[in-house]
């Protein structure tokens, strides 16, 4: 569904459903370089199961216009800009992948009074990025799409099946990285390498991680799972980084039961 | 550090899209000889049918042997995913009635496969989908083609029977500023010999029955997208930007992003027009693709051998092999295809029918049959088999004489094809 935000074209998911004031509402949060359709099923089976979803497209991704917004911050900022643009009441809770956990993060810290619960999926905090990716991608170097889709999945994933009958996982990531304007991924990486979350979150927060994560090892959370207090942990074992495709019953059925209560 | 690396060619040939079988531990992909799936509860059979879920229903929308060989075929092409159909000609279809419908347009070269050709000429036509048949040997051909309805450039990577090798990169970038994609039929050169979607090609096909099974005893086709053509952007697919009623109003582009093509593809064409593969031909299929990257070096070595033994012969007018200085596309050639110009090609034998008649049945190791791309070499005397009712002057309109032969290269000892053809032409010229 096409939304304005700050006067500009933004895209959320609605699983073709209009919004309704009575049903808890969910939002998705894409990572670094990708969409709203990253969470295509998970997504859709919330819309279908009584939930109003928001999976959204950040500005400069999918079709939501540019440019991107510079750090978790600003991103944040910009999630309940979108809400308040069209009056979501009540709390909301928010799923989101990498990138995407962070601005879930930063928006509980930021307005907990509007946060029900969040789901963070393939997270790490902090999530430093290494130079060489970073590197590549401010140069715009297609190197740095290949480190995305390689170390963004299982070593194990091009070497079996894709859960989506007769999807090529690999494929799929970096045609979706090769749509994205210049600059955006090196602004995505830059904004996980420099977050820190300033405030504290207090409501119910889920992680959930892949066993086999190159990108996000599940051990680079254990800092953050310390500093919450209120969390739990599902661990998906034979997942990477992109869970809600490598594992996608796993991560739907760790956010349905957490998000069901 | 080192950077990350993808698997080679070969690995992804041999594993790309299974691991060994979970309940048995089977290495060979099993063959899952079944229609169907028992679900889990009501709630696991309404969320799989919703598409909330991923996971197989019926066989003819998805099998999970089925699925290994889509997966392979798109890991070595470089695409999103597959689609694998009854049929080469089935795949064409698909890829057709996935863009468009009555009203639409397709400019494509005129050197196509006979069955491409009739599908586009007589039956689509009768559908409401028109065609444009121009040259392939000048891209600016299909720029002068373009129509406001036009909605698919297509073309072979080499075209029939002339073996034109496609100027992918001039005809898409030209498919391209029309807005709309190029389709490329694959089938001649294989991953192996060419990345159609290296060179910006965005949909490719296969007759699987040729190269990728390559032993001749199973027909089937593979769709696969590069999932590169953002056709939300370009504003002239309805069948994948707007609601479809035929399945919740879903908006498959705005589902899936890349996967639209393949998503729509998959819910509408194969529900619909039911061409699917069945279990036992893509695990037949699969056979072959595990050794392609082992067979097409040889194709191509064998097939050196026998252009440079006819190119030579007294009893050979020409022979059309685009690796040849004398073929109008021979520095396009070695550009895009480097590895090799594959192992199907014609020549003209002095003498015409008679000659070409008497050629085919002195031949011993070579079979003679209508096909292409098998371990065994094959030949076909045009002139008296596919076009025989054809006149002379109908068959040069058709880009060949009366004294084409075509050649498919297989994997015999060479010198026992050499030998084979040069014990035949001798007989042909009594």
């Amino acid at each position: 569904m096409n939304f304005k935000v700050d006067g500009k074209a933004a895209f959320a998911y609605t699983a073709a459903h209009e919004l309704v004031p009575d049903k808890r509402t969910l939002v998705f949060v894409h990572g670094a370089g990708l969409d709203h359709s990253s969470f295509g099923l998970q997504s859709r089976y919330f819309g279908y199961h009584g939930w109003n979803v928001l999976a959204l497209d950040l500005p400069g991704h999918g079709r939501s216009a540019g440019p991107p917004l510079p750090g978790i911050a600003a991103m944040a900022d910009w999630v309940f800009r979108f809400l308040d643009q069209i009056s979501v009441p009540g709390k909301v809770n928010l799923t989101g992948h990498s990138m995407g956990a962070l601005v879930a993060l930063e928006c509980a810290a930021r307005q907990p009074a509007r946060v029900e619960r969040i789901a963070l999926i393939g997270v790490a905090y902090p999530m430093k990025v290494s130079d060489a990716f970073l590197d590549a991608a401010r140069r715009n170097d297609p190197a740095a799409f290949d480190m995305e889709t390689i170390w963004g999945h299982a070593a194990q994933v091009p070497l079996r099946g894709d859960p989506n009958p007769g999807m090529w996982m690999y494929g799929d990531t970096l045609a979706r990285l090769r749509r994205l304007a210049p600059g955006v991924l090196y602004n995505d990486l830059k904004a996980c390498d420099e977050y820190q979350l300033a405030g504290s979150v207090q409501c119910p927060v889920l992680f959930v991680l892949g066993r086999r994560d190159i990108m996000t090892p599940p051990r680079g959370a254990a800092a953050l799972q310390e500093k919450l207090a209120d969390s739990k942990t599902v661990m998906i074992e034979p997942s990477g980084h992109s869970l809600m495709a490598e594992a996608p019953d796993a991560t739907l059925e760790a956010l349905a039961g957490f998000f069901r209560r | 550090m080192a950077g990350p690396k993808y698997p080679g060619f070969d690995t992804l040939a041999l594993h790309a899209g299974q691991s060994p079988d979970p309940a048995t531990g089977a290495r060979a992909v099993p063959v899952y000889q079944t229609t169907s799936y028992v679900f889990r509860d009501t709630e696991h059979a309404a969320s799989l049918f919703n598409m909330e879920r991923a996971g197989h229903v019926y066989s003819r929308i998805s099998n999970p042997t089925v699925a290994v060989l889509e997966e392979r075929i798109a890991a070595l092409e470089g695409g999103v995913g597959a689609i694998a159909t009854a049929s080469g000609q089935a795949a064409l279809h698909l890829a057709v009635a996935t863009l468009m419908g009555a009203g639409a347009h397709i400019v494509a070269s005129g050197s196509l496969y006979g069955g491409s050709h009739n599908l586009l000429a007589y039956t689509l036509k009768r559908f409401g989908i028109d065609t444009t048949f121009v040259s392939p040997r000048d891209p600016e051909n299909f720029r002068q083609a373009i129509r406001e309805n036009t909605r698919l450039l297509f073309g072979e990577t080499l075209g029939n029977p002339g073996l034109d090798v496609l100027d992918i990169p001039a005809v898409a970038a030209i498919a391209h500023q029309a807005k709309v994609p190029l389709l490329v039929d694959a089938t001649f050169t294989t991953p192996w010999l060419m990345l159609p979607f290296e060179l910006g090609a965005d949909l490719l096909y296969h007759s699987a029955t040729k190269f990728l099974g390559g032993h001749g005893v199973a027909i089937g086709g593979v769709l696969v997208d590069s999932g590169r053509f953002d056709w939300e952007a370009s504003g002239k697919f309805d069948t994948l930007t707007a609601p479809y009623a035929g399945f919740h109003n879903m908006d498959f582009e705005e589902e899936s992003g890349t996967r639209a093509f393949l998503l729509r593809a998959r819910r509408e064409g194969l529900r619909d027009f039911g061409a699917c593969m069945a279990p036992m031909t893509a695990f037949q299929i699969l056979q072959g693709v595990e050794t392609l990257h082992l067979r097409m070096p040889r194709h191509v070595e064998n097939t050196r051998k026998v252009v440079a033994f006819l190119d030579k012969h007294p009893a050979v007018e020409k022979v059309i092999y685009p690796e040849l200085a004398s073929h109008p596309d021979h520095e396009l050639c070695r550009k895009l295809l480097p590895k090799g110009a594959g192992a199907v090609f014609s020549f003209e034998i002095k003498g015409g029918r008679p000659a070409g008649k008497k050629f085919i049945e002195s031949l011993r190791v070579f079979s003679h049959l209508a096909n292409v791309g098998d371990a065994k070499s094959l030949v076909i005397h045009p002139a008296t088999t596919t076009h025989y009712r054809m006149s002379d002057e109908d068959l040069k309109r058709a880009g060949i004489t009366a004294g084409t032969v075509r050649l498919s290269i297989g994997l015999e000892d060479a010198q026992d094809l050499i030998d084979d053809l040069e014990r035949s032409l001798k007989a042909a010229m009594k």
